[in-house]
């Protein structure tokens, strides 16, 4: 498989990603603040920590420099740049959080400033894979500590002192022989002055000195602004003489348009014009679909319009793709042996010789992102310039195809990010984008395009579908002497590459070839799957159906054995130890296995540690279960005990939820337990309700009454969170996806708990009923 | 011509009297505090307060509420300090927050019918309204706070 032209495209696709060095403009502009903070020279990053991550491997890698995050206004206050997308994980909080510890700003005098665009500026922007905190947590360390060590410095200059007798306490700096104080504001001027310090001089804070990480006691920035409707999502964007246009999209993938009638939409009151809209052959990438525009002079009339238009398709190549059908063809390449990725011992024979298999033959089908905002962007297209306001998750990426898609320069595309409704990887394409772009150009006038739900669901990038076959050979005292498991689902490596078969390395290395039990004989395979659809990220990824049918099968080993689930779970995790799998490339989340191993004396922390907090094997009511599962994802460790509760006619609920997350080193601990609260609502939802199917290449689900999410009557009446403290210099890990996968199997670990039956097909629907 | 009184201010309307309330509020009286969804009265997150009743602006016309008292999250309280509102600060309800006008407006006309609800109650209430990001464990005690004084 060769990514080479895509590199650029493939964001996640480290591997293959082009690797570039910090490289920047030679002249940086502050931040606009007169008579502000604008510091001297460039700094590279360096690590000056007991840890490396993978963040210098992202396109752009890090950009570690004050004058470009920072700035002090002569009256104090503290601009801090936030240079990822906000989607609800709070990154525009704790990465400016970061910098104002270190550099002792007091944080009600920070403002957090929303970085547009601009990867060479402010290196890798894109807010997918778990990655802000884990890559960003040094280098904004860096940052906050470099701006201190100015005004420090400034200050000592001004009084005539070493700067060593200085120190900055709270907004000031402060001589504490003499007992003069003088505030950052006083300080900006001459700060500006001072020479940037090199990262390896850098003095940064003892731990225990910090006010505000760790502790969990800032509320995110937008806070105000949500509660009152003030904050502006890519929606809410409006401009002068804006245009408001939805766009008809083949209803199948890869299909195009055939001939349309313009004219009973162009009667309806408010519109003003239909237009064709150019669209890319598949497999598009992120390029639009293409299809027919309806513009009008607010979006009620232009999806009124596109009600009554008439349109003719042709359907493509993927006319005729049926989930039915394709679960067959899945699950009988399940059953037949697949490309190897994985192979110690010799799980062939060792199944042969077992004295018990099982198997298990488990079923995940796409998923749609439905994030509550759906795809919307505003463009503004004049000449060769253009500028975008989107809620999109890749800044730099969305420049970069604006750029080319409109053929024009790079440093004539400004994307200004707005707050995102959510994402949960359906944003990192910038299909919405780079359609508004193209619409506003041929207008000649600034345009919002907005996806309606339905538009969401039918021309999303969906989660894969998989069959995930897993078989145990057990030998005579029930121990695992055999393992192999096959992946069999379409690759997003699809949108970008026609004729891809077998998974990426980022889709095997999400709990695949990666698993972590202590097991003689694996083998791990993939055999091949075509895709008919788009498919994309979506949060946790794959991470999904790997940690469904690992973690099922881990409960079908205790009811063969009839041993306690929790007990099965640690004897195959085994010894504490690092696992090397025997795997060529172990993707790892691009992260270096020095600083990030495959550590089962974690996994088994966070399973102990949950089994504690959440009281594994309490006494529960008749008719209720309690199932655990235990996953290694985006480098982080988490454990998750479901108690359901099943009534006699099958409807089942969630009285309590226990997680334990061990993410190495954190930063806001309050949005660490809002998203794990938040992953175990997604997992309920996809377990009981996730399923996008296809009849005749066309999604037959179109909005929230057939693809339906837990609503809060159904929610878990509590779910407990429990963060293990971490050890020094742990490196930070992910937090935003690990919370889903481990939530599924854990809730089928339950139901057969309380009912006895074992659920290996999602969504769960109505099999309880029966 | 229609005219409506929106956040205490008459608005007028000489386009389509179908217009669903949701777009006009958010297009043409720029007033983007409500939000678009799902346009099917599924998710709750365009509800706004018309009289003292929540409603789904997405369904509602502008004719429906000609003459009628219209209430959207900017119109809630002077200074963003409705009770609701404060609970929802002090319990960090919301993640990506793109629903939480909606989920406040209808906990909102929820505790004018019902100052003091269960939490069951509070449930039954607000299962109109979907968070994707998961927000509800908050949303619920967020709800309970403000009925119980913030």
């Amino acid at each position: 498989m060769n990514f080479i032209d895509n590199s650029r495209k493939l964001r996640g696709f480290e591997k293959h990603v082009r690797v570039e060095k910090v490289s920047r403009r030679s002249i940086l502009k502050g931040l606009g603040v007169t008579g502000g903070f604008v510091l001297a020279a460039p700094v590279m990053s360096r690590q000056a920590f007991a840890y490396e991550t993978g963040a210098g491997k992202m396109p752009h890698g890090v950009v570690v420099d004050p004058r470009v995050f920072v700035s002090v206004a002569p009256d104090g206050i503290v601009t801090i740049v936030g240079h990822r997308a906000e989607m609800g994980t709070g990154v525009r909080t704790s990465l400016p959080l970061i910098v104002a510890e270190e550099m002792e700003a007091d944080w009600t005098r920070v403002k957090v400033q929303q970085a547009h665009g601009d990867e060479v500026k402010y290196g890798n922007q894109d807010t997918d894979g778990s990655r802000s905190t884990r890559h960003y947590l040094v280098p904004m360390r860096q940052i906050g500590a470099s701006a201190r060590t100015m005004l420090e410095q400034a200050a000592a200059k001004r009084w005539g002192v070493p700067a060593t007798e200085v120190k900055a306490v709270n907004h000031e700096i402060v001589h504490s022989a003499s007992g003069r104080k003088l505030g950052f504001g006083e300080l900006a001027a001459d700060a500006a002055k001072e020479s940037v310090p090199s990262i390896e001089g850098l003095k940064l804070k003892d731990p225990k000195d910090f006010r505000y990480l760790g502790k969990g006691q800032i509320g995110i920035v937008d806070l105000h602004d949500i509660t009152t409707g003030k904050a502006v999502y890519g929606a809410d964007v409006r401009l002068p003489g804006m245009k408001y246009a939805v766009i008809a999209r083949p209803p199948v993938t890869g299909g195009k348009l055939v001939s349309f009638d313009p004219d009973a939409a162009l009667k309806v009151p408010g519109v003003e014009k239909v237009m064709q809209v150019r669209g890319w052959p598949w497999p598009s990438k992120f390029q639009p679909l293409g299809g027919v525009a309806v513009i009008a002079r607010n979006t009620g009339a232009a999806i009124k319009g596109r009600d009554a238009l008439k349109l003719v398709w042709d359907d493509g190549p993927n006319g005729k793709y049926d989930s039915v059908a394709y679960r067959k063809e899945l699950e009988e390449a399940s059953r037949k042996p697949g490309l190897v990725l994985r192979k110690e011992g010799d799980a062939d024979a060792a199944l042969k010789s077992a004295d018990k298999v099982i198997v298990g033959e488990y079923y995940i089908p796409h998923l749609a992102h439905v994030a509550m905002e759906p795809p919307v962007a505003v463009a503004d297209v004049k000449g060769d310039k253009a500028e975008i306001w989107a809620p999109v998750q890749s800044p730099g990426g969305t420049r970069e195809d604006v750029a080319k898609t409109l053929d024009i320069p790079e440093q004539n595309v400004t994307v200004n990010v707005t707050l995102l409704g959510g994402g949960f990887g359906r944003k990192s394409k910038c299909d919405f984008a780079l359609e508004a772009a193209l619409l506003s150009k041929e207008l000649g006038a600034p345009v919002k395009v907005q996806w309606t739900r339905e538009d969401d669901i039918h021309n999303g990038f969906l989660h894969t579908v998989s069959v995930e076959r897993i078989e145990a050979g057990l030998d005579k005292s029930g121990k695992v002497i055999a393992w192999r498991h096959r992946s069999v689902a379409p690759s997003i490596a699809s949108t970008f590459a026609a004729g891809t078969v077998h998974q990426a390395p980022f889709e095997i290395g999400m709990g695949l070839v990666d698993m972590p039990f202590e097991i003689a004989n694996i083998s791990c395979e993939n055999p091949e799957a075509a895709a008919h659809t788009r498919i994309g990220w979506f949060r946790s990824v794959s991470n999904i159906p790997r940690a469904f049918a690992v973690q099922s099968m881990v409960g079908e080993i205790a009811q063969a054995t009839g041993r306690d689930q929790k007990e099965t779970l640690l004897a195959l995790i085994g010894s504490p130890r690092i696992v090397k799998p025997e795997v060529k490339d172990l993707w790892n989340y691009g992260e270096p296995q020095d600083s990030y191993p495959i550590d089962t004396a974690r996994l088994r922390k966070v399973v102990e540690l949950v089994a504690e907090k959440g009281e594994w094997g309490r006494q529960v009511p008749k008719g209720h279960g309690l199932g655990i599962a235990a996953h290694r994802s985006f480098v982080s460790y988490i454990a998750t005990i479901v108690e359901v509760a099943v009534d006699d006619k099958g409807k089942l609920t969630v009285p309590r939820v226990d997680t334990a997350i061990d993410c190495g080193t954190y930063v806001n601990p309050e949005r660490i337990a809002s998203q794990i609260e938040g992953a175990a609502i997604m997992g309920l939802s996809l377990a009981k309700y996730g399923e996008i199917t296809f009849k005749d290449g066309k999604v037959q689900q179109k909005n929230f009454d057939d693809f339906q999410l837990v609503r809060i009557d159904e929610a878990p009446a509590v779910t407990n969170v429990h963060i293990v403290p971490p050890g020094p210099d742990t490196p930070p890990s992910g937090v935003g996806e690990p919370g889903v996968p481990p939530f599924a199997p854990a809730l089928i670990n339950a139901i057969f708990a309380a009912t006895g039956k074992r659920i290996r097909s999602l969504p769960i629907g109505k099999q309880l009923e029966a | 011509m229609i005219k409506v009184k929106i956040n205490g201010q008459e608005q007028s309307w000489d386009g389509d009297p179908d217009l669903p309330l949701l777009w006009f509020l958010r297009d043409e009286a720029g007033l983007t505090g409500t939000k678009y969804g799902c346009g099917q009265a599924l998710c709750g997150a365009c509800t706004v307060i018309v009289d003292k009743e929540a409603v789904r602006a997405c369904i509602t016309s502008v004719n429906d509420v000609a003459g009628r008292e219209v209430t959207t999250i900017e119109g809630l309280h002077t200074n963003g300090d409705h009770p609701v509102q404060k609970a929802w600060r002090q319990l960090n309800v919301p993640q990506c927050g793109f629903c939480q006008a909606g989920q406040i407006m209808q906990a909102a006309a929820l505790l004018m019918d019902n100052p003091k609800p269960s939490h069951d109650q509070i449930r039954e209430a607000m299962s109109g309204n979907i968070c994707r990001c998961g927000c509800y464990q908050r949303i619920e005690n967020a709800v309970h706070l403000a009925s119980t004084g913030v």
